[in-house]
Parts: structure tokens; sequence; C-alpha cells
């Protein structure tokens, strides 16, 4: 039954009936709680794990396994960032995606088909020249296109000149592309629980056992867990573990809209990203065009967001993309993401010994699931940030060594 | 989209305004505030599941700034108030 093909039409390979044993009741004890089975803390359980020989970890997750903004992103996969630090950690996730696969023994349709980020304004090309540059000074691919060089790879973008935001020019990485969101989850789970990670579903953390500045546990729904450190990796509901914890973090949580059109032939074989009219577009390798654009306004946990926000980004997309505008749109979704002031994570300690956090991935987080879990992985079982998160401390908001990454983030970060 | 009840001009469309994050944020007395103070006051925002504070502004109506308490898991609603007017209780 498990059998992978790499295929990359229509049919997908079929799964076996069970790719982990589920722990339904936690241990009384473990080493490490990992807070949140999402694509990071699977990623964080299977490093610590696998880099770092620490196996009796328990990862509590309160819906199901990456049900969250695992289960909701539109996949993009890049690392051409501005700075120096983001360039650091994102380039590392992209060599990590780069052998994943492999790694973990299972398929997760890691395909690197490019991604491109188009410019409509002097400024908008000012600023992507700039990253261009960056990119280089990094040795991250980057390739700079002229209109009909963007058109040569992606035929069905519009360059005509006499539109409202005409493609000016782009920036291209050919070693970005997507993968397959929940294959992604479940390879991660299934190799973490090959080593012996516990991973328990239904599991709500409802406080902390904190006593003399120092965590000691955690209580949930299934009643207290006792562990030696213990990691927050709950992207949209940070701030509401932080806020049990006693500490605030610099988070708002708001929604981020995706959507995916009816089944197409094969017609766009890259992705695009475009800041300026907010929307990107990949297409699955069932032929769903993928898209998204920005958060809606507001706070929000209710996963869900505003029509005229899909209304704004579709007119943005049959602009760029005149062959879509006859095709039918299947289903919308939101997810809760946690945006940071900078536009970039938070990574490290926290106010509480041994107690970690991982937040602030915002609207890109999918992209750095393998780095993420690295080095939180990393911070956890040394105590001490890894050299590549070091950078993206809580304390950074206090002593003012912001990253912004607005600029490069855009709406597809 | 959400409905939003403009304390000047009634309930309209949220197209017509525009958000401005949490309200009754104070600014720190520049000659005695600390670094941690300064990072709260520019940086640390309330985040709550639940009901929160937070300022609109009517940008395609009567240009007015306000405040409002909304639930943040239903996106009602609760009441309005007028910026450096006494904030009504949390609603439950």
């Amino acid at each position: 039954m498990a059998t992978t093909t790499r295929r990359r039409s229509v049919e997908l390979p079929e799964h076996p009936d069970f790719l982990w044993t589920a722990r339904v009741t936690p241990k009384k004890v473990y080493d490490v709680i990992i807070i949140g089975g999402g694509g990071h803390g699977l990623s964080t359980a299977y490093y610590l794990a696998k880099n770092h020989g620490i196996t009796n970890i328990a990862v509590l997750e309160k819906g199901w396994l990456a049900g969250g903004n695992m289960a909701r992103n539109t996949t993009v996969i890049r690392s051409n960032y501005l700075w120096d630090e983001s360039a650091g950690i994102y380039e590392h996730s992209l060599k990590l995606w780069e052998n994943l696969e492999e790694e973990v023994g299972y398929e997760m349709f890691f395909s690197q088909r490019g991604v491109m980020s188009l410019a409509h304004s002097v400024s908008d090309l000012r600023a992507k020249a700039r990253n261009y540059h960056a990119n280089k000074i990094n040795d991250i691919d980057s390739e700079w296109l002229t209109p009909e060089q963007v058109k040569e790879i992606a035929p069905i973008v519009n360059i005509n000149p006499d539109v409202r935001y005409p493609v000016l020019g782009a920036t291209y990485q050919p070693r970005g592309g997507i993968a397959k969101h929940d294959w992604v989850a479940w390879g991660y789970a299934k190799a973490a629980a090959d080593m012996g990670v516990d991973i328990i579903q239904g599991c709500e953390v409802t406080g902390f056992d904190i006593r003399d500045g120092k965590v000691h546990g955690v209580k949930t729904n299934l009643g207290p867990i006792a562990a030696q450190k213990v990691g927050m990796v709950a992207a949209g509901h940070s701030s509401v573990l932080a806020n049990l914890a006693g500490f605030d973090i610099p988070i708002q949580s708001r929604p981020l809209q995706a959507l995916v059109s009816e089944l197409l032939e094969q017609v766009h074989n890259t992705v695009i990203m475009s800041g300026m009219v907010h929307v990107y577009v990949s297409q699955a390798h069932k032929g769903e065009l993928v898209m998204g654009a920005g958060t809606d306004a507001f706070n929000s946990y209710a996963q869900r967001g505003g029509f005229h926000v899909i209304e704004h980004q579709l007119a943005a997309a049959i602009e760029l993309f005149p062959i879509f505008e006859r095709a039918h749109l299947l289903r919308t979704w939101g997810g809760i993401v946690d945006i940071s002031p900078d536009a970039s994570p938070i990574i490290g300690h926290t106010p509480v010994d041994n107690l970690f956090i991982n937040t602030g991935w915002g609207t890109g987080g999918f992209k750095a699931t393998p780095a993420s879990g690295w080095t939180m992985a990393h911070t956890i079982a040394t105590g001490e940030p890894h050299e590549l998160n070091a950078p993206f401390s809580l304390d950074r908001f206090i002593t003012g060594h912001l990253i912004d990454e607005h600029g490069a983030a855009g709406v597809a970060h | 989209m959400l409905h939003i009840p403009c304390p000047y001009c009634g309930p309209r469309d949220e197209t017509e305004f525009h958000y401005g994050a949490g309200a009754n944020i104070f600014y720190p007395d520049p000659a005695i505030a600390t670094d941690e103070e300064w990072s709260k006051f520019v940086f640390i925002r309330e985040n709550p599941k639940g009901w929160h504070a937070e300022r609109w502004v009517h940008s395609a109506g009567c240009r007015r700034w306000f405040n409002v308490w909304r639930n943040t898991i239903t996106h009602e609603f609760g009441p309005t108030y007028k910026p450096f007017t006494e904030q009504p209780k949390r609603p439950v």
C-alpha cells in the first residue's frame, strides 16, 4: 500500500490506513512538550529527535493534526528575502526542502517550478532591484526578468502596457516552488512518530505549571502533563498561550484568506506573486488555481474573512491573467495568522525559563517549516538559539534590532 | 463583510472604514520612559480571543475616528465610544 510514485499529474499515490500510531492519552511526564501539531510543531519534534536524540516528546494539538494554518496556506516556497538574517534562515529552509522527501522517506510533491515576483511601478521596480541585488550578495539564486522574459516563462501573464498596473519587470527565483502541505505534515509526523514522538490530538493546553519563574509542565483538558521543557508553536493562538504563561508578545492575529478554482488543465507552471496588486497564484498538481491575497484588516480568531477581500484579489488576478476570467471559484477559506511588527518570526527564549516560543511567521510560515523546526529544536535542546534564529529573539522589540521584511515579505510572504 | 456601527452615521459596510488596531494606548512620558516601556507602547497590543477594544475611522463617510468593543471570535460589535471619553465596560 505504501508504494509512492513520482507521477506529477492527477492521480496521487495511495496511503496506508495509518501512518503512525496515535496515542490517545498522554504520559504523565515528558522531556519536551511541543504545543501545536502543525507543520512547525511537527518539524520541531522531528529535529529534536533526529538532530538531538531527544525522543521522549509529546506534540499536543488542540484540534486535529495540521488542521490550522498548515491546512490553509498556499504552499509557496522561496528564500529571496531582503536582509542577511532572513536570507540565512529561509535559505537554510530551502536547502532542507531540497532533500526532505528523501530524508524523511515520504513523498511531499516538492516542485521547484520557480517563483516570480512582479513589479508594476517605478518605486516597485527599485524595491525589487534592491531585493534582487541583496539576494545576489547572499548567494541566493535570483534572476531579473524583463516583461518579455516574464511572458516566456509564464505565457498566460498579460504584459500589455495598456492596463492599470502594467508588468514592468520581475524578480525570479528558479529554486522556489510549492509542495503539498498535508503530505509535508504527514511526512514529518510519521518520521517523528517512528522515532518515538507521541502525537496527541484533541489535547488543548489550558494553563502552565510555572514555579519560581520556570516552567514544569502544562495543564490540559486531558489533565496535567509534566515536562522539563516546553515549546509553544501555536501560530495565531500564540498570544493566548503567552498570556496564560503571564507575558505579552508583540503579535496580532488576523484572518488570511485563500481560494481555489475548479480543476483546470495545466496552464501555469510557475508561481507568480504581485505585491502591488495583491494576488499570488500557482496551479496545484491536480489542476486547481491556488490564490491568496493580503490579510483582512482586523484582529480575529474566527478563521474566516470578508468576501470583498476575495473580490479585490480576483479583480487583480483577472487583469494579470485574462484567461482566468471564466474560471469558477470552487472554495474559499481563512486561517488565523500571527503578524509581528517587522514581518519576521520570533524564535527563542521567553521571560519564563525552559519555556520557548516560535511565532510571528504571519502570512508566510509554510516555506520555513523545515528551518523553523530545525532552529527551534536546537534552541530547546541546547537552551541557546542556533546562529540562524539568534537574531529573531523576542527582545529585539526592546533593543530595536528589528528585521524589517515588509517589502520582501509582500503579500505572498 | 463587517457591518460597523459608526457612532456618528449609524451602521455601514466595512469597506467604508479603515482599522486602527487597539484603543486606549497612552503615550509614555518621554522624560522617564524605559526601553521596556517604549517597547510596550510601540509594539505590544492586546490580542484577545474574545472582546477587543479597537479603533476605526469612517474614512469614506464622516471621516471621524471612534472606539468600539468587538468580539474577535464572533465578529459581534459591542458599545462604541468616542476618543477621550470613558471606556464602557467589556461586554460579557
